[in-house]
């Protein structure tokens, strides 16, 4: 392809000032490449840093966070550029939606309106008119009856799922190359969320835009991307194909993750949880972060923290990601490790 | 809302009625005994005199219905006489409303904009010098008696330097437009008389800006306590991403939606405006109401005080309730109601 | 922890902010002149000690007003009216509202009814309006006008005090109390009023500064202190009618100003530390 790739991200790191003059590192290392047309899904638990990264890489973050690293957009960097210019690529040429449409819609505009905001502030030159003609032919595009009526209508007049599509419908407005999702389901009942998915994938192959997913879901990830990172407390410790993920991860947060899957095809198996909470901001652990959770342990994971690199077909960051039983298998906790306190 | 609004209006004339009565029961308390004022010091040995004045006024009969007279009066528009200007209290105020109320909406136009300017650029920089400045002299405006500040405002602006007018709502040797609706700067715009339009907008300008400074202060605070709220709002950052500047985003999403709230502050101030236009017209010598209660109150001019109490308590509740309905109106969750479709 | 900076040093606590300092040192400092003033004050406030009229001077440092008196020295004088009034007006107020208020909420029913009814009309009128009237009824003088604002002020209080005890009575503790077989006084005493003190604080720390002002204006007006009292709002009514002798007004206002202002700090403050959700 002559055109660069669609999105390079190469060790972009968050920081937060906490108290006391201290600063709190929200995320690091963060690697990530995306091509024309693909999907990557981001998973984590929330405080894992996966929303921050996202917000992070588009200059969306509160001016007092920063922001280091590289991110390269279409061979653009986009840190560090001047306001002006990021304010042209967002909402034109990197859409973004976000997880409650019902508070991510601002209450006392009409959907049209907002649409058309979407529209008019990349192209100027484009009458009310229309933009307000194409916003019906947005809203009929994801799928939303009567759109010529609806686009007159307030947010709190849509379901919850008709409300995502309006977002989905006005990221896309001005056709844009690479569509930001952070949890664009989490707010919707079941049955809506796949209804959804099934629009963004519509959309991916009609538009072709890249499509980065954010979700704590990893059945959501499942059917819509090509390739998946996950991140625990703030890096990714796990990065690899959807299929060579699931079926052979490298890393036992991943294990944890699949294995935490309600599934319907085996009965009576009793639902698995990971033992343990993420920890907060302030209180990551030292060594490798999942330690004090990790079925696997060793001193070693205690003191260092492992780097990711190539194993298998995935790239993980555990210590011992070769020497890990095959296939799925968690573990057992030891009793000693139990007694940790998970800290 | 609807049933809201018509339980407002519903209670409104008791809460009028209660107006009445307290205002009723503080004339019948006073210490003065009123028919000294009413028949003049002479004549109070004219036992003729006397008696028809206490017969007059009613003040021979017992004190229930006395007080239905006195409603009675009040639902014909009878507010008395006043003891001062021995015309009907009514008629007086009839003639000065018009010139309070060009001083109060010139002050609430003034301070409102003032006021959600600061409370927007306080909250846009928030915790920074700006906010802090803007923050101070709010606050500072708050604590200003407001007929000192009209009186500095005054010997600075007009005596040292110039630049407006003295007392007075025109020049001395102007003459008032026509009357259309009262107040001299909007009838002499239609009028078409510039001369006058200038004149009378000069002196308005010191009056209004001092009175609208009292109410930057709870103007300002309320829009930025809102701004910082919305602005922390997911939509907030949806507009950022979908390209806004700043500026459209502070504009036409913070404060779009920061200002609904700040509505029942902006409605609300119409209490501190009357409360210094009764000092701001004093000052200013400016021929309202404000300086027709202040005289009355001066020389106890008890039909006029209680006119003027009862008055403005209607008012007052007048101002509450618009405020409410335009608080309904505004918020389209409030207006349109919920979700359909599924 | 993975910090990334040095910590700072210890800072002193979060409450201790440069508005509170201010507000509570110019307040402090009013307060020593109204203790104090009668030994340090440069003239009597109320002899004529000077030349009517002369701007200020190294002798008279805000000159002197119409009948000769020292503008400084009355400006300081001032507060020994002002301040105590305002307590003295908080105060009343505070308990009245508490007395009906707590009462209202708590018995419910007739009182409620009736005391809820009387507050909705007080407030109907604006605040000064009512002052007005209800000292010129009384009569001018200072004590009258106390009287008239705390009329004015009450409702505020009663209201507040009935909302917190309303939703305190919801609470478990006061359940347990009640079925315990505690009597109905007591429960209020002990269990309800300890938890509803904060927002009667924050409020009447705010409205000190109101009732100066109020003070202020109703002797402006001539309704409140009579000359040859030296209260600033009557000062600067006098200061009015010597217009272009503009430090007899200057004194006055400017204590109000500072006063108020230190009120409001304090209030302000106050409200950040009991109240953290009006941040």
């Amino acid at each position: 392809m002559s055109r660069p790739p669609l999105l390079v991200v190469r060790d972009l790191a968050v920081t937060f000032p906490g108290t006391g003059g201290l600063r709190l590192q929200a995320v690091r290392g963060i690697d990530l490449d995306l091509n024309d047309g693909e999907a990557l899904g981001v998973v984590g638990e929330s405080g894992s840093g996966k929303s921050v990264s996202m917000l992070g890489l588009l200059g969306l973050l509160p001016e007092q966070a920063k922001v280091t690293g590289s991110v390269l957009f279409r061979g653009q960097e986009l840190l560090g550029m001047a306001p002006r210019a990021l304010q042209a690529i967002r909402g034109a040429r990197i859409g973004m939606i976000f997880q409650d449409p019902l508070t991510a819609l601002n209450p006392v505009l009409r959907v049209g309106e907002q649409i058309v905001e979407a529209i008019r502030i990349h192209h100027p030159g484009v009458s009310r008119k229309a933009a307000m003609a194409r916003a019906v032919d947005l809203l009929d595009l994801v799928s939303i009856p009567q759109p010529r009526e609806r686009v007159r209508q307030y947010p709190h007049e849509f379901s919850g799922g008709m409300r995502q599509r309006v977002m989905i419908a006005m990221a896309v407005a001005n056709e844009p190359e690479l569509l930001i999702a952070d949890e664009p389901t989490t707010a919707l009942d079941v049955t809506v969320q796949a209804q959804i998915l099934e629009l963004l994938q519509d959309l991916r192959s009609r538009l072709g835009i890249g499509l980065v997913l954010i979700t704590h879901d990893l059945g959501v990830v499942a059917g819509t991307a090509d390739t998946v990172a996950v991140m625990y407390a703030g890096r990714i410790v796990e990065h690899g194909a959807v299929d060579a993920l699931f079926e052979a991860p490298r890393h036992p947060y991943t294990r944890g993750l699949l294995a935490a899957l309600p599934t319907l095809e085996v009965a009576d198996r009793p639902l698995v949880g990971i033992e343990g909470r993420p920890p907060s901001l302030r209180e990551r652990p030292s060594g490798c972060a999942f330690h004090p959770r990790c079925a696997f342990a060793q001193a070693r994971c205690r003191v260092e923290m492992p780097e990711l690199r190539h194993v298998g077909s995935t790239w993980s960051a555990c210590h011992f990601a070769e020497t890990l039983p095959p296939g799925l298998d968690v573990g057992t906790p030891s009793p000693a490790h139990a007694a940790d306190g998970g800290r | 809302m609807a049933r809201y609004i018509v339980r407002r209006l519903v209670a409104m004339p008791l809460l009028l009625l209660g107006v009445v009565t307290i205002a009723f029961l503080l004339s019948h308390f006073t210490q003065a005994d009123p028919l000294t004022s009413i028949v003049g010091e002479r004549q109070m040995n004219n036992q003729a005199v006397v008696e028809a004045a206490r017969k007059r006024w009613g003040l021979d009969r017992s004190l229930p219905e006395q007080y239905l007279v006195y409603v009675g009066n009040l639902l014909t528009g009878d507010l008395g006489i006043s003891f001062r200007t021995k015309q009907p209290v009514a008629y007086d105020l009839k003639l000065r409303l018009p010139a309070t109320l060009e001083l109060v909406v010139a002050a609430m136009l003034i301070g409102t904009a003032a006021g959600v300017a600061l409370g927007v650029v306080a909250a846009r920089f928030h915790d920074r010098p700006s906010d802090h400045a803007a923050r101070l002299f709010a606050l500072v405006g708050a604590s200003t008696p407001v007929f000192w500040s009209g009186l500095i405002l005054l010997y600075v602006f007009s005596v040292q330097l110039g630049w407006l007018p003295g007392p007075g709502r025109i020049d001395a040797r102007g003459a008032a437009p026509p009357f259309v609706t009262g107040m001299y700067t909007l009838d002499s715009l239609i009028a078409g008389d510039f001369a006058t339009f200038r004149s009378a907008l000069s002196h308005l300008v010191l009056p209004a800006c001092v009175l609208g400074w009292t109410m930057i202060g709870i103007v300002s605070r309320m829009v930025r306590a809102s701004m910082l709220d919305v602005l922390g709002q997911e939509y907030v950052l949806t507009a950022r991403a979908k390209g806004a500047s700043e500026l459209r985003v502070l504009l036409n999403h913070a404060l779009r939606n920061a200002l609904i709230p700040a509505l029942t502050i902006i409605g609300f101030s119409f209490a501190y405006l009357i409360t210094g236009a009764i000092l701001t017209e004093t000052i200013f010598a400016w021929p309202g109401v404000g300086s027709y209660a202040v005289a009355a109150a001066r020389e106890l001019d008890h039909p006029a005080i209680i006119g003027v109490t009862i008055v403005g308590g209607a008012a007052f509740l007048l101002a509450n309730l618009l405020t409410d309905i335009a608080y309904a109106l505004v918020d389209p969750r409030v207006r349109v109601g919920g979700a359909r479709g599924s | 922890m993975i910090a990334l900076s040095r910590p700072v040093l210890a800072r002193r606590p979060d409450w201790a902010t440069l508005p509170v300092l201010i507000g509570a040192a110019i307040v402090g400092a009013w307060i020593i002149v109204a203790l104090t003033i009668h030994w340090w004050s440069p003239y009597d406030p109320v002899q004529l000690v000077g030349r009517r009229l002369m701007p200020p001077s190294a002798e008279h440092w805000l000159g002197t007003d119409a009948l000769g008196r020292d503008v400084l020295s009355r400006t300081l004088y001032g507060v020994r009216h002002s301040l105590p009034i305002a307590a003295l007006v908080v105060a009343v107020a505070v308990l009245i509202g508490f007395l009906l208020g707590a009462g209202a909420g708590f018995v419910g029913g007739i009182l409620d009814a009736v005391v809820m009814r009387l507050v909705d009309v007080t407030l109907s009128f604006p605040p000064i309006l009512l002052a007005m009237a209800v000292t010129a009824s009384l009569g001018p003088g200072l004590r009258n006008a106390a009287i008239a604002m705390v009329i004015v002020w009450w409702p505020v209080y009663a209201r507040l005090m009935r909302a917190q005890v309303l939703a305190m009575r919801g609470r478990e503790h006061v359940d347990a109390a009640v079925t315990s077989g505690a009597r109905p006084a007591r429960v209020l005493f002990t269990h309800i009023l300890p938890l509803c003190w904060s927002p009667i604080i924050v409020n009447a720390s705010m409205d000190f500064g109101q009732i100066v002002l109020l003070v202020a204006s109703l002797s402006f007006i001539g309704l409140g202190a009579v000359p040859p009292t030296p209260e600033w709002g009557q000062m600067i009514s006098e200061g009015a009618l010597h217009f272009y002798h503009w430090w007899i007004a200057a004194g006055p206002g400017i204590a109000i100003l500072t006063i108020v202002l230190g009120f409001n700090f304090l209030g302000d403050a106050l409200r950040d530390i009991l109240d953290p959700r009006s941040r």
